[in-house]
């Protein structure tokens, strides 16, 4: 095999530290494979006379480079968009490059890519539609110019492979050859988009495209970013929340080499150096005193107290349907449980960091982020710049799960740049990074079932005590005293009864909360499908048969319910001290049905040890890139059910690392199976998360068939499970 | 100075001899591709191989790395792609892709000691945080990379 010049220049762009290039490592393996750069983020001088449209640009050697508005934080946006564009344009998929779209065009162009935020397992069920529009009007406008050229009818041509022929004479043009024609055409109307029987291109499992320069180290995050004069800063945020930056002594660490400056920042203070190491480590040594105002006294046995106590009320109505007071007059038997979940960090792999380039007339932000307009607009405001002026260049995000939707550590990169008039790279260390989140609200449940004499509940009250999400954002969100993350899993119970009742009470802390993968769902189907397993195990029925029983008149859960049982095994003989544990759960679109197999020993220890997961989410883009969404939504929920807690004392956050906060390595991980079961119609469901809610809760499930105790508290490692 | 062999290439860093390697490479030397996961050594993102170890540069001074052969994903499969990154496209192992450096080159070192490992083998050696968790990918990467050094 030929030596890959191309992957040596990359190389060597590295050493001489060069930085910021959009330079892409490709072997001779990828030659002709579709690719995207390792610094993937689109030119900022917009609209070329070879694009076709804002998303579609096809240079005169017929590459077409599609551009995407989503951020890929492990996903696969960056594969699956490019796909959906690709199916109406009727290109060569192997020949297509990809590119983010600039968030900057969409606020100076008329928001021509929409929204351009990721989260919510929305991209595809929010763009697909928008985006088949935009691949169909761009090959309409290449035959419309290809028929102008020929003088014949559009309608005698056909677009395919990149190419638009005439049927009757076999004359052809590329695309390329079209391309700055094409973008000229006005259509009378847009053409219609295909529907799911007509897809070729979508439906297919193809491969990452990202996948070539994530195994050879030249995918470049936001942290990798390089730039002629920068320097690196290190940051304290007041470790605890809403707290204020009191003095730090900058003399103790001045002489240090290396070292520029110590500044504060918002939430905290900065040390600039020129290597991030150097200012980190002086950071640590710099004397610095804090303000934490009255947060300072709290502690987590506290907000567990608060919690419990806040689910008496007041409560605010957060739906349902019947009379609860009639259900529970006269039931056969009452069920009832506590249910606790707590505080979750989102510890994605890569820690948060920002690089900012502050001028007096312009910003240039370089990071990994879920929302590239807010980050612009973060940025406008912290450096004082017309927001119309500040170029967010996106990169690969090494991770996401709801972290990066809001960039803390922007703000702080823009103010030290700002300061030192060069561009500045902030990170945060692993310890920041975890002390300084917006975490997954603490909540309390408390769960009551009026059973009839056959089992089946008459009545269903739910009642939940959890962080408001909005509130802690300051965004607008709360109604009534009712948010949607709160009640999402609660008021959308699929099981029948006569009546169901849900009662909200939002509180918070001073612990700021935010979207972590599945939100709301993550705490809601934990306490939904553990107390269900109880309903069932009080009415002595099989749960799985109890489930399939209250689900009645919903086809597609009993769809997903049923294949689960015969892809998981339901019922079949496990060895001693093995147990299944089975969940269903709703959301983002996506139903998820998960059978764990866990393995509990003598001394309590507790092994995942297979995972079968039924999924349907209506439709597929691409089932492989699905499949890998389901396994690492069982992963990330799996963490957070085995280890995941954050606590607090005097305050703050007493986790900092990976040793007090624990993640699943590779010996935990249970071999992992998904089926999908698909229903089709106009259901297109999300699946970046609606694989983790049911994870947790068909864990404590099977921990409490091979045990008999039931598991009321996350994470499972605090309970005591030995014999 | 120290002198550092990387990749093969003899590189002289003007830095602290307590500085971690991992910071010698990235701010100094400009070779991103290994990664800052936690800085303590419990995650694995900074995983290289010097002279055959899979070590993790986070809390490795590059004093202690001086004159030893460092190998790192920039320099893993320069020529022609190793098979553990056959294996792991063929797998489709990496998600966010961020730790992927460092499960790389822990499965290197793995497979150079043990050619033929077991599940209970990766289970042992592999102790890389991802948080995707693409672990059962990546142990079957690991597998096919077996299979793929072979041919």
């Amino acid at each position: 095999m030929t030596i890959a010049l191309s992957r040596r220049a990359f190389i060597q762009a590295s050493l001489s530290a060069a930085g910021g290039l959009a330079i892409a490592a490709f072997a001779p393996e990828f030659v002709g494979a579709t690719t995207i750069a390792g610094g993937p983020w689109s030119p900022e001088s917009g609209k070329g006379p070879n694009e076709v449209n804002a998303f579609i640009v096809i240079d005169p050697d017929n590459s077409i480079i599609l551009r995407v508005a989503k951020s890929d934080m492990g996903q696969g946006v960056l594969t699956s968009m490019a796909m959906i564009l690709a199916e109406e344009l009727e290109c060569n998929f192997a020949k297509v490059k990809v590119e983010y779209a600039s968030a900057n065009r969409n606020l100076t162009d008329n928001n021509v890519y929409q929204s351009m935020g990721t989260g919510g397992s929305r991209s595809v069920r929010t763009s697909r539609v928008f985006l088949q529009q935009a691949g169909a009007s761009a090959r309409a406008r290449l035959i419309a110019a290809a028929a102008a050229k020929w003088n014949v009818e559009p309608a005698a041509c056909v677009a395919s492979d990149s190419l638009v022929r005439h049927t009757a004479s076999g004359r052809s043009f590329t695309f390329g050859e079209l391309a700055a024609d094409a973008a000229k055409v006005a259509l009378a109307a847009e053409p219609a988009i295909k529907t799911p029987d007509e897809f070729k291109l979508i439906g297919q499992g193809l491969k990452r495209i990202d996948t070539p320069l994530k195994v050879t180290g030249s995918a470049r995050f936001g942290i990798d970013t390089r730039l002629p004069g920068m320097a690196y800063a290190a940051v304290a945020n007041c470790p605890v929340f809403g707290g204020k930056l009191k003095s730090y002594d900058f003399s103790a660490i001045s002489g240090r080499r290396g070292i520029i400056t110590a500044m504060p920042v918002t939430n905290g203070v900065a040390v600039v150096a020129d290597n991030f190491w150097r200012a980190k480590e002086a950071l640590n040594a710099m004397p610095v005193e804090w303000d934490f105002g009255p947060a300072g006294s709290t502690d987590s046995a506290q907000f567990a107290a608060e919690y419990r106590a806040a689910l008496d009320g007041p409560l605010a109505d957060g739906g349902g349907h019947g009379d609860i007071d009639a259900a529970f007059a006269q039931p056969a038997k009452v069920v009832e449980a506590l249910y606790e979940v707590p505080y979750l960090a989102h510890a994605p792999m890569e820690p948060l960091n920002a690089t900012a380039h502050w001028r007096e007339d312009r910003i240039d932000v370089w990071m990994g982020t879920q929302a590239p307009e807010s980050a612009l607009a973060f940025a406008a405001k912290a450096g004082g710049v017309d927001p119309k002026a500040v170029f967010v260049h996106n990169c690969f995000l090494g991770g996401g799960f709801g972290r990066r939707a809001v960039n803390d550590e922007l703000t702080q990169a823009v103010e030290v740049s700002r300061a030192l008039k060069r561009p500045i790279k902030v990170v945060w260390t692993r310890e920041e990074d975890i002390r300084s989140d917006r975490y997954r609200p603490q909540a309390a449940l408390r769960m009551r079932a009026a059973l009839r004499d056959d089992g089946p509940p008459a009545g269903l009250n739910f009642i939940t005590a959890v962080g408001s999400i909005s509130r802690s954002l300051g965004w607008e969100g709360v109604k009534n005293g009712i948010e949607r993350q709160a009640i999402e899993g609660l008021s959308n119970c699929p099981y029948r009864s006569d009546a169901l009742k849900v009662g909200v009470n939002l509180k918070n802390t001073h612990v700021p909360v935010m979207f972590w993968r599945s939100v709301g769902s993550s705490q809601n189907a934990f306490a939904v499908e553990s107390f269900i397993d109880e309903c069932a195990h009080a009415a002595k029925r099989d749960p799985v048969e109890y489930r399939r029983a209250l689900l009645e008149g919903k086809p597609d859960f009993l769809a997903v319910l049923d294949r689960l049982a015969e892809k998981g095994d339901w019922g079949k003989p496990l060895p001693k001290g093995v147990g299944r544990g089975v969940a269903i759960h709703e959301a983002f679109g996506t139903i998820v049905g998960e059978i764990a197999e866990v393995a509990v020993s003598k001394s309590g220890e507790v092994k995942v040890q297979r995972v079968v997961a039924c999924v349907d989410c209506g439709h597929l883009v691409n089932p492989l890139t699905a499949a890998m969404q389901i396994e690492s939504a069982v992963m990330y929920g799996l963490t957070a059910a085995l280890f995941g807690e954050i606590t607090i004392k005097q305050g703050r956050v007493e986790q900092g690392n990976f040793d007090a906060y624990p993640i699943a390595r590779m010996a935990d991980a249970p071999v992992i199976e998904t089926y999908f079961v698909l229903s089709g119609g106009d259901k297109w469901g999300g699946l970046g998360e609606p694989g983790t809610p049911p994870i947790a809760p068909a864990i404590a499930n099977a921990v409490f068939a091979v045990t008999g105790k039931r598991i009321r508290s996350l994470p499972l490692r605090n309970a005591s499970l030995g014999v | 100075m120290i002198n550092l062999l990387v990749n093969g290439r003899k590189i002289a860093v003007d830095v602290e001899p307590e500085m971690p390697l991992l910071w010698a490479l990235r701010d100094e030397l400009g070779m991103v591709g290994t990664k800052f996961g936690c800085g303590a050594g419990l995650c694995g993102a900074c995983t290289v191989i010097i002279d055959g170890e899979a070590t993790r540069s986070c809390i490795t001074p590059v004093s202690a790395a001086a004159e030893k052969r460092i190998l790192t994903i920039e320099g893993l499969g320069e020529k022609e792609l190793h098979a553990v990154q056959k294996a792991w496209i063929e797998a489709d192992a990496p998600q966010c892709g961020y730790c992927q450096s460092g499960q790389i080159m822990a499965a290197v070192a793995l497979l150079s000691h043990n050619p033929r490992p077991s599940d209970a083998d990766i289970d042992a050696e592999m102790s890389n945080i991802c948080r995707c968790g693409t672990y059962p990918r990546m142990r079957a990467a690991v597998h096919r990379a077996t299979e793929l050094a072979k041919i």
